[in-house]
Parts: structure tokens; C-alpha cells; sequence
């Protein structure tokens, strides 16, 4: 009798809410269609599905990351090595030729390192960013500036306002492990296709694995060395030095420039490496930390839903027994 | 109650000696960095940009060179840099030779200051009686008036470390190659080659 009663309750309910209004009907039913994604019409706890499929693509990201930061930090420790050692080669050229970055000439070229992958933080928009600025003060009415571009990702970051301004651009350089020879090879590329009365190099020094420093270097030709040293300049004493062989003192002066150049060059590019595996590993350590945190938080959700649809079925049942009974 | 006065005080004083020794160590890691800088680049980045920090340089990375001396010094200050090492560093000797292209150069404290374009061949450092020999490929060297010596080369190894077997194969392969040399490129390739194990060969020996 009892049980009669409860059904015909429900079945009365449900009848009341089919109201004949064909707006409500229309509500009704996208409101149904939009809770079957959820969970099926009629079903009475709320589904978890979505935020299982969630959590477990959090937790993917989460191992994704976590195994970038580790090998990030394994190939880390090589190239830290290798540019702490490499970090002798630029000083003689610097304490004898000194450091010229306010140099006024007509044609300017910038070596904007920057890396061929991303998900590296801030390191390539850091040298883009002071490249740009650099070029801004460079060129002018008589003068002009060229991007010399390394890294994919410096290149997709300055063609979309720069283009007309580049010169040329390389990447895959990282594909094998860097050494000087490779290293010469694109320097000597890079002199021959572009000319240049000062080439500044930018990129990013290696600091520690969480932080690097902005650094630009300055590279002069061979001619404007020559006029700054003889006006007495910003070249240090050159003119006080005597020159061994060679021919002609230019001849020598544009061998050492060269020389300078590469060995600038392989500097920078392992400082730059290095600089861009700290920030990965960092940065892939601070996003295995946020999924971490996402994932506790989805836990708690679905834990509290879960344990939400129980009490309510409990409280169902319980209700539904003391209505027999009574 | 005075027992606690005292300790306050003491404690401020200690704060206070913390503080400014903190302030002093600051002020002393930012000189060096300020002073590498230039002055006239500073204000041109300033024009341009004022958001981004100017990069840093070169100069502010590297250890200031002492001035000259008044009078020579005894010892010969020496640094020694390969791409991948830096083989000596600071290192403080009675004489360095070095294999320039004019001809093999004894560099003694007080040299008068040159820059040196260096062949193939021995580099020498004398320390009392002792004797180390590299065998450099090529590179330069700049001697400042400073008496500090700075020899860049691409390539360099003990030459207790060189096989004498393959010095003599390796010119007899570049002799041939020279001899059947087409074209001016492999001509002046084989001519380095040629030029590399001879020298290799001479320190060996002599």
C-alpha cells in the first residue's frame, strides 16, 4: 500500500513538471540535453566522469613535465661544464681591445641568440626584447641595423615586426653538442654574407639555474677599430702595441677580429644553451608543481562530490524506509 | 630588569653592526659591475627604453687587469686559453716562448707590449727548471705592458702526449694529397695539413 502510494508520488511529480507550455517543454529539454553530457536523464548523483577524465590528464601533464625537468637537468650539467671552461676564451680579446658598446657607426649588426625550442620561460623574449631595443638605438637617419637571428624561436618572435630588418637566420644548432669548429664555421658564414662595422652580439649569461643576465657583446671591424685607435678612442692602447707578422697591420687586425668573433661567438652560444636548460628546468619544476596543487584540488572536488551523491542516497533510503514504515 | 636592558641593547648594537655590514657588502658587489660599465651606452639605452634593464657587458663580467708598475716586475704573469679549458690562468712564470709567425719569440717580464700572430709549433712555459711544452695548432698572443702574457690557441696538447708514428703518417698522407691537389682550395687544404704535421714532427724531434 505504501509502496503504491510513493510510486504514484513520483509518477505525480513527474507529470507536474511536464507542464504543457511549449517554452517550458523547450527549457526542459535542453536543460536535459545538457545534463546527459554529465551524467544520463534520470540518473540521480551527479556524475564524476568529467573530473576523473580531468585529474588524469593533469596527472599526465604533471609526469610530461616532471620527465622534461630531468632531462633538462641531466644535459644541464654537461653544458655547465663545458661553459664554465669556456669562459677564458673572450677575456684576453676584452682586456685588449676593450669593450666598446656605445660605439657610433653606420653599419650595425645584431647576433640575436636566442634557442630552437620553447617551454624555456623568459630567456628568448629577454633577448628579443633587448635586441629590439638595441636596434631601436642603433639605427637612425645614417645608419642602419641588421638582425642576425640564431634560434627558431627568436626568429618567429622578431619576423612579425622586423622582417624587413633581418639578414639572416640559422637554427639547428644545438641538434649535436656545440664545439668551437662548428661554431667557427657559422661565424665565418655569418662575416662573409653580412657586411658590418660593428656586430653586437646578444644573449643570455649564465648565471645560476635559476637566473641568467641579459649580456651584449661588441665586436668592431677591422677598419673602425683602426680609426677608433688612432683618434684614441674606446679601444683601449692599441696603437701602443707593435704587431708581429702578417704583412700589413690590417691584415693582423682582421685576423684578430675574426678570432675575436668565433671566439665570442662560442662563448655566447654556450652561455646561451646553458641559460635556456636552467630556465627549462626550472620552469618545467614550477609547472609539475602547479599540476600538483590542480590535482589536489580535483581530488578534493571529487572526493566531496562522491561522498555529497552518497549522503544523498543514504538519506534517500533512509527516508524511504521510514515512509514504509510508517 | 637591567640584565634585560643590556641584553636589548646589545642586541641592537648586534642588529645594527648586521645591518650596516649587510649594506656594506652590497655596496661593494655593485661597484665592480658599475664600473665596467659605459657611461655614454647607459644614456643611449636610456633614450630608448627605460622598462628593460641595459644587458650587461663584457667588462663588468671579467676581473679588472692591474695597472702597469713603475718597475718591472720579476715574474711573468700568464694566461693560457683553449676553447674548451682554460689551460692556465694567472699563473705567475720567468718565461713564456711562443711560435709566432716571424719566428719563435721569448716573452720575458717587462716585454715591451706586442700582439702576435702564432703558426704551428712549440709553446714553451719556464718555471724555475721546470719546463712544460705544448704543441699549439694556431692563434695569437697579446703581452701587455702590464707583464701579463695572453695566449689564445684553437688547439693545444702536451706534446709528451703526441704518437710520432702517426705525425709521420699523417704528413706522408698530406704530402700525396698535396701532390694530387686539383683545385685551390684542397691545395691550400693539404698545404695546412703539410704545414701542421712538419711542425709536429720538428718539435718531436728537435
Amino acid at each position: 500500500m505504501a509502496m503504491a502510494m510513493a510510486a504514484l508520488r513520483r509518477e505525480g511529480r513527474r507529470v507536474l513538471l511536464n507542464t504543457p507550455s511549449p517554452a517550458a517543454t523547450m527549457a526542459a529539454l535542453s536543460r536535459a540535453a545538457s545534463q546527459s553530457q554529465i551524467a544520463p536523464l534520470g540518473a540521480r548523483s551527479i556524475s564524476t566522469q568529467i573530473v576523473r577524465n580531468r585529474m588524469k590528464s593533469v596527472k599526465n601533464i604533471q609526469k610530461i613535465t616532471k620527465a622534461m625537468k630531468m632531462v633538462a637537468a641531466s644535459k644541464l650539467r654537461a653544458v655547465q661544464t663545458r661553459t664554465e671552461n669556456s669562459r677564458g676564451l673572450w677575456q684576453p680579446f676584452t682586456a685588449l681591445l676593450g669593450d666598446a658598446p656605445s660605439v657610433n657607426v653606420k653599419k650595425n649588426v645584431i647576433v640575436a641568440i636566442t634557442s630552437d625550442k620553447g617551454l624555456c620561460g623568459g630567456i628568448n623574449s629577454t633577448s628579443v626584447k633587448v635586441s629590439k631595443a638595441l636596434q631601436k638605438m642603433t639605427s637612425g637617419p645614417e645608419k642602419e641595423s641588421k638582425y642576425v637571428i640564431l634560434g627558431e624561436k627568436g626568429k618567429v618572435q622578431l619576423i612579425r615586426d622586423s622582417r624587413k630588418h633581418i639578414e639572416m637566420t640559422v637554427s639547428e644548432l644545438q641538434k649535436n653538442p656545440i664545439n668551437y669548429t662548428q661554431v667557427a664555421v657559422l661565424a665565418d658564414d655569418i662575416l662573409k654574407n653580412v657586411e658590418y662595422d660593428a656586430i653586437r652580439v646578444v644573449f643570455n649569461k649564465f648565471q645560476s639555474v635559476i637566473s641568467f643576465r641579459p649580456t651584449l657583446a661588441t665586436i668592431l671591424s677591422p677598419e673602425v677599430m683602426e680609426k677608433e685607435s688612432e683618434s684614441g678612442g674606446k679601444v683601449g692602447q692599441l696603437d701602443s702595441y707593435e704587431i708581429e707578422g702578417g704583412e700589413t697591420k690590417s691584415e693582423i687586425l682582421q685576423n684578430l677580429t675574426e678570432f675575436q668573433f668565433s671566439c665570442v661567438m662560442y662563448n655566447a652560444v654556450l652561455e646561451n644553451a646553458c641559460s635556456e636548460l636552467g630556465a627549462r628546468m626550472s620552469a618545467m619544476d614550477s609547472s609539475s608543481r602547479n599540476a600538483g596543487e590542480m590535482l589536489d584540488r580535483l581530488t578534493l572536488t571529487y572526493n566531496r562530490t562522491r561522498q555529497a551523491s552518497i549522503t544523498t542516497e543514504l538519506t534517500e533510503i533512509i527516508s524511504g524506509a521510514s515512509a514504509l514504515e510508517g | 630588569m637591567l640584565r634585560h636592558a643590556a641584553r636589548r641593547l646589545a642586541s641592537r648594537a648586534a642588529a645594527a653592526g648586521s645591518g650596516s655590514m649587510s649594506r656594506r657588502a652590497l655596496a661593494t658587489a655593485q661597484a665592480p659591475a658599475e664600473a665596467g660599465e659605459d657611461p655614454a651606452f647607459l644614456e643611449a639605452w636610456k633614450k630608448v627604453t627605460t622598462i628593460i634593464e641595459p644587458p650587461q657587458t663584457p667588462m663588468s663580467a671579467m676581473k679588472p687587469r692591474p695597472p702597469t708598475p713603475a718597475s718591472i716586475p720579476s715574474k711573468l704573469t700568464v694566461n693560457f686559453v683553449l676553447p674548451y679549458k682554460s689551460e692556465i690562468t694567472d699563473k705567475e712564470v720567468d718565461m713564456v716562448m711562443v711560435p709566432a709567425t716571424t719566428g719563435l719569440m721569448g716573452i720575458l717580464p717587462g716585454h715591451v707590449s706586442t700582439i702576435a700572430e702564432l703558426k704551428p709549433g712549440v709553446m714553451s712555459v719556464h718555471e724555475g727548471n721546470d719546463v712544460t711544452k705544448y704543441f699549439v695548432s694556431s692563434g695569437f698572443a697579446f703581452i701587455h705592458a702590464n707583464s701579463i702574457a695572453d695566449v689564445v690557441a684553437v688547439e693545444a696538447v702536451p706534446l709528451d702526449q703526441i704518437d710520432q708514428s702517426l705525425v709521420q703518417k699523417g704528413l706522408a698522407e698530406f704530402t700525396a694529397k698535396l701532390g694530387s691537389a686539383s683545385t685551390d682550395l684542397e691545395k691550400a687544404e693539404a698545404q695546412i695539413g703539410v704545414d701542421v704535421h712538419s711542425a709536429l714532427s720538428a718539435a718531436l724531434t728537435g
